[in-house]
C-alpha cells in the first residue's frame, strides 16, 4: 500500500508543478460578479463599467472616492450658461495608433444612449446634452438644456470608443474583440463568459504605465470558492470578501484585506402617502390609517433601530452607521446631520403622541440576494420593531421578483440599497427623495412617495447652479430637509472589503469596482 | 422500430410545446426582467424604451407568439443580458458541462462497478462491508459542503489541484475540449469526483444488489452445476443480466448530470450550462431558459430512446414494437 500511496502523491507533485508559478507581471483575479459584455455601451452594469475602464478611458475619470480627475479630458469648464468647453488630451492613440479626436467623443455620445437591445441603457448620462460641436480637434463644446452643472459626473460615465471601430459595429463586434479597440490602459486579448477575462498592457497608453503585462479575471459568485481559490493560490486577488470569513483572514499572514467605505447606502423607504398602506393593520388585523403618514412615527422607527448592533453583529464591523445618503468625504453631504440615536424609551413615547400607544402590526420587505447579509438586515430591523410594540413579521424574496414588487409600490416599508453613480448627493436626493414625476424624471426610485415642495424647490435649484460651493451648500439643505421629514431611514454604508495574496496590495474604491489599475505590487 | 421512433417524435413535440407555455407563463409570473437588469437611476421614459427594446410591452399571448414564429425559423431569441443569440449562447457553454458529465460518470462507472460486483459477491467481508458503508456517505454528503471540502484539502492545504475553473482547450479530431490538456485534467479532477461520488455511490448499490438477486436464481446454479468456471459465471451469467437495470439508471444519471450540474458547476466556478442558467433565471433572461430548456429536454428524450434500445439489445425478450414508448 505505501509504494502506492507514494506513487499516487508523486504523481500528483509532478502534476502540479505543471502549473508553472506565475510571474509577478500577471495578475489574476476573481471576481463576485461577471461583466455580462465587453461594449462599454450596452448595459449600464458596474462590473461592466469597471471592465470598461481597462479597456476605453473615459473624458473624466473617477479616482478612489469617486473624485473627479483629468481623463482624455484635461480641462473642462462651462463658457456659457449652457455650454461646456472640453480640452482634449494631445498625443493619445487608440490601441491600433489610430489618434484620438473630437470627432471620437462626437461619435461616442450620439451611440451612448442608442445600443439596439440594451436593457439599461446610457441615455441618462447623454439626456441633457443637446448638441456636441467640434471646436478644434482637441476642444469640443457640449451644449446643454439650459445650466448643467453635473455634465463632468456624466460624462466620467460614458466610455470612449473610436468611430473607426464603432461605426456600425454591434455589441457581438466588441464581445468578440474585433471593435474593443479604445485607449484604456489594457488591450482586450479574450472575453470568454462565465470563463475568464484576459487582458494585456497597452505599452503605449498615455498615463500611468500598466503595472501588469497580463491581466485574467475570472468569474467566482460563490463566495465560499472565491476565498478558497485566493487561498489555493489559484487568482491574487478577490473582491466581496464574505463578512464572515473577515476574521479568519486577518489571522492569515499569506493574506492581507483592503477595504473602502462605499457609496452605497443600505436604508429602508417608508409609505409616507398613502392613506391606507398595504402591510399595517391594527393588531387585532383590522384596516388603519397609514400610521407612516405621521413624521412622529417615523422618526420613532428610526430611533427604534440599533444601527450600531446591526453592523457590529450583521455585518461583523463591516459597515458604517449612517444618518443621511452618502458617508463623509462626497460631495453634497451635510456636516450638521448625526447618525440618529437608538433611544426605544423615546420611540415608544414617541408612538404614543401619535396615537399608537400599543403599537400596530407591520411586514417588512427585502431582497435576500442583493446587498450585503440582505435578509438578516430585515430580521433585524424586525425585532428592534418588535421591542417597541410594532409587531413585525418578515418576508424577504430574491431580486428577481422584490424589484418589480417595490416599484409597483407593493410594500409599506422595505429595505432597498442606493449607490450613487456620480459620487455626490444629487443622484440619491434626485432619485429616492424627489417628488415622484414621470414626464420630468424626478423620483424614478421614490418607492415611499416621500414628497415635500420645499425640498423640490431647493434640489430643483441645487441642479441648475453651476458654481461648485453654491451647489453643494443647495444639496446639503435638501438632505437636511429630506432627514429631518424622515423621508426614508438610513441605515448604514456598505464598506466594501478586497483580499489579495502576498505580493499584492488593492487600494479600495468607493464605486466597489475592482479594477487592475488599483492594484500595486509589494 | 420505424413506428416506435415516430410515436416517439410526436410526444416529444407535444412536451416542448406545453413546456416553453409553462416557461413563458412562470417567467411571466415571477417579474419583468427589466426590473433587474435596468440601472436603479433610470427614469420611467428610459424604462419604457428597454421594455419596448425587448419586446416586453406586448400581451404575454403575443409575446409567446412572436417566439413561435421565429422558432420556426431556428431562432430562439437573444439574451437579454448578453445580447447574444440565446441558443449560441447555450452551445458555447455545453461542451465545458459535457465534458465534466462525461468524466464524472466514467469515474463512477469505472470505480462503481467493480466495488459493487466485490460486495456483492463477498457481502460480509471486511471489504464489501466497507464499500457499502462508503456508499451510504456518497449518498447522504450534501454535494455543496462535500465539493468545498475537496477544495479544501486538495488546493487550499495540499495544494495538489486548482480550486476551480476549467483548464486550457486543445483540438483534436476536430473536437475542443480541455480534456485534451495536461492542465485541462487538472482542473476538471475535482469538480468530476464531486459529482462522480453520488452517482458512484448508486452504481455500487445497484451492481450489489443486482450480483446478490441474481446469484440466487436457478440458471448461475445451473451454471455453477455445468461445471463452468467461476470467473465464466460471473462476468457473462451474471453481469450481463445486471446490466439492464444498470443501463437505465446510468442513462438517465447521464441526463441530470448535464443538465442538473448546477452546484458543482458554481462551487468550482466551472464555464457550464449549469452555471449559466441559473444565472439566467436570477436574471429572468427568458430566451435563454426556453433555449436551455428545449436543448434539455431534447437531450433527455434522445437519452430514453437510447436507453430503451439498448434494453432490447441486452435482453431479447424485449421488443421495442410492444413497448408503450
Amino acid at each position: 500500500m505505501r509504494p502506492l500511496m507514494y506513487a499516487v502523491a508523486g504523481v500528483f507533485a509532478a502534476v502540479s508543478l505543471l502549473s508553472a508559478p506565475v510571474s509577478a507581471a500577471e495578475l489574476r483575479v476573481g471576481l463576485s460578479t461577471e461583466p455580462t459584455s465587453v461594449d462599454p455601451h450596452y448595459h449600464n452594469l458596474s462590473p461592466n463599467n469597471a471592465l470598461a475602464t481597462h479597456i476605453f478611458g473615459n473624458l473624466v475619470e473617477q479616482g478612489p472616492v469617486q473624485e473627479l480627475l483629468p481623463g482624455l479630458a484635461t480641462s473642462w469648464k462651462p463658457v456659457a450658461d449652457d455650454v461646456w468647453e472640453f480640452k482634449l488630451r494631445e498625443g493619445v492613440k487608440f490601441h491600433d495608433g489610430s489618434p484620438f479626436t473630437a470627432d471620437d467623443v462626437v461619435f461616442t455620445i450620439k451611440r451612448a444612449g442608442n445600443v439596439p437591445d440594451s436593457p439599461s441603457s446610457f441615455a441618462i448620462y447623454t439626456a441633457a446634452i443637446k448638441d456636441v460641436k467640434v471646436v478644434d480637434p482637441l476642444t469640443v463644446h457640449f451644449v446643454t438644456d439650459g445650466p448643467y452643472p453635473l455634465l463632468p459626473n456624466d460624462l466620467s460615465g460614458i466610455a470612449i470608443v473610436s468611430r473607426k471601430y464603432g461605426e456600425g459595429a454591434s455589441t457581438a463586434d466588441y464581445n468578440s474583440g474585433k471593435a474593443a479597440i479604445g485607449a484604456g490602459p489594457y488591450k482586450l486579448v479574450s472575453f470568454t463568459p462565465g470563463q475568464s477575462i484576459v487582458l494585456e498592457a497597452n505599452k503605449n497608453y498615455w498615463g500611468d504605465k500598466p503595472k501588469f503585462e497580463k491581466v485574467t479575471f475570472r468569474p467566482i459568485t460563490n463566495p465560499a470558492a472565491r476565498v478558497a481559490a485566493l487561498l489555493s493560490g489559484d487568482v491574487d486577488l478577490i473582491d466581496g470578501v464574505p463578512t464572515a470569513d473577515i476574521a479568519q483572514l486577518k489571522k492569515n499572514s499569506a493574506v492581507s484585506l483592503s477595504d473602502a467605505v462605499s457609496n452605497r447606502i443600505i436604508y429602508l423607504h417608508i409609505d409616507s402617502d398613502r392613506e391606507v398602506t398595504p402591510h399595517v393593520t391594527a393588531k387585532d388585523g383590522k384596516e388603519i390609517k397609514n400610521p407612516f403618514k405621521d413624521v412622529r412615527v417615523r422618526k420613532a422607527i428610526s430611533m427604534a433601530i440599533n444601527r450600531k448592533a446591526i453592523v457590529d453583529r450583521v455585518m461583523e464591523g463591516v459597515a458604517i452607521p449612517a444618518g443621511q445618503l452618502l458617508p463623509k468625504g462626497f460631495f453634497g453631504v451635510s456636516p450638521n446631520i448625526e447618525v440618529p440615536k437608538y433611544d426605544p424609551e423615546a420611540a415608544k413615547k414617541l408612538l404614543a403622541e401619535a396615537g399608537y400607544p400599543d403599537g400596530f402590526k407591520l411586514t417588512i420587505h427585502g431582497p435576500n440576494d442583493r446587498y450585503i447579509n440582505d435578509a438578516q438586515i430585515v430580521q433585524a430591523v424586525a425585532q428592534m420593531l418588535s421591542r417597541v410594540g410594532i409587531d413585525t413579521a418578515v418576508d424577504t424574496m430574491p431580486r428577481s421578483t422584490f424589484f418589480g414588487r417595490a416599484s409597483k409600490l407593493e410594500f409599506s416599508l422595505l429595505l432597498v440599497g442606493w449607490g450613487s453613480g456620480t459620487g455626490e448627493a444629487s443622484s440619491p436626493l434626485k432619485s429616492l427623495l424627489a417628488t415622484y414625476d414621470k414626464e420630468k424624471g424626478m423620483g424614478p426610485s421614490n418607492r415611499g412617495r416621500y414628497s415635500n415642495p420645499e425640498f423640490d424647490k431647493t434640489l430643483a435649484q441645487a441642479l441648475v447652479t453651476v458654481d461648485d460651493a453654491k451647489r453643494e451648500k443647495l444639496l446639503q439643505k435638501a438632505t437636511e430637509i429630506a432627514m429631518a421629514d424622515v423621508g426614508l431611514i438610513p441605515l448604514h454604508y456598505e464598506v466594501s472589503t478586497w483580499a489579495t495574496r502576498k505580493g499584492f496590495e488593492y487600494t479600495g474604491r468607493s464605486d466597489q469596482a475592482t479594477q487592475a489599475m488599483d492594484v500595486t505590487i509589494k | 422500430m420505424s413506428v416506435f421512433i415516430l410515436r416517439r417524435l410526436m410526444q416529444s413535440l407535444v412536451l416542448l410545446c406545453v413546456m416553453t407555455i409553462i416557461v413563458f407563463a412562470g417567467v411571466y409570473a415571477i417579474g419583468n426582467p427589466i426590473d433587474i437588469l435596468i440601472s436603479p437611476d433610470a427614469t420611467q421614459a428610459e424604462y419604457d424604451r428597454a421594455v419596448r427594446a425587448l419586446g416586453l410591452d406586448l400581451p404575454l399571448w403575443q409575446q409567446y407568439l412572436v417566439f413561435l414564429s421565429k422558432l420556426v425559423q431556428g431562432d430562439l431569441g437573444k439574451s437579454f443580458v448578453f445580447n447574444e443569440p440565446a441558443l449560441t449562447l447555450v452551445f458555447s457553454r455545453l461542451p465545458a458541462t459535457l465534458e465534466l458529465a462525461f468524466a464524472a460518470m466514467l469515474l463512477s462507472i469505472v470505480i462503481g462497478i467493480p466495488l459493487g460486483l466485490w460486495a456483492g459477491l463477498r457481502p460480509d467481508s471486511v471489504a464489501g462491508r466497507s464499500i457499502m458503508a462508503g456508499s451510504i456517505f456518497g449518498f447522504s454528503l450534501p454535494n455543496f459542503w462535500q465539493g468545498l471540502m475537496l477544495i479544501m484539502v486538495f488546493s487550499v492545504f495540499l495544494q495538489w489541484l486548482p480550486a476551480g475553473g476549467r483548464g486550457p482547450t486543445a483540438n483534436f479530431l476536430g473536437i475542443n475540449s480541455s480534456l485534451f490538456t495536461a492542465e485541462g485534467w487538472q482542473h476538471l479532477l475535482l469538480p468530476a469526483l464531486n459529482l462522480a461520488l453520488f452517482k458512484m455511490s448508486l452504481v455500487i448499490r445497484l451492481t450489489r444488489a443486482g450480483v446478490r438477486e441474481t446469484l440466487l436464481l436457478d440458471y448461475v446454479k445451473f451454471a455453477r452445476a455445468k461445471g463452468l468456471s467461476s470467473r465464466r459465471v460471473i462476468f457473462v451469467h451474471v453481469f450481463k443480466n445486471i446490466l439492464i437495470p444498470l443501463v437505465t439508471v446510468i442513462g438517465l444519471e447521464l441526463g441530470s448530470v448535464i443538465a442538473f450540474a448546477v452546484v458543482t458547476e458554481t462551487i468550482f466556478a466551472w464555464p457550464g450550462i449549469g452555471k449559466l442558467i441559473i444565472d439566467s433565471i436570477f436574471v429572468l433572461d427568458r430566451p435563454v431558459i426556453v433555449a436551455y430548456l428545449i436543448v434539455i429536454v431534447l437531450m433527455f428524450i434522445t437519452i430514453n430512446l437510447i436507453v430503451d434500445i439498448l434494453y432490447s439489445v441486452l435482453d431479447p425478450r424485449v421488443r421495442l414494437a410492444d413497448m408503450k414508448s
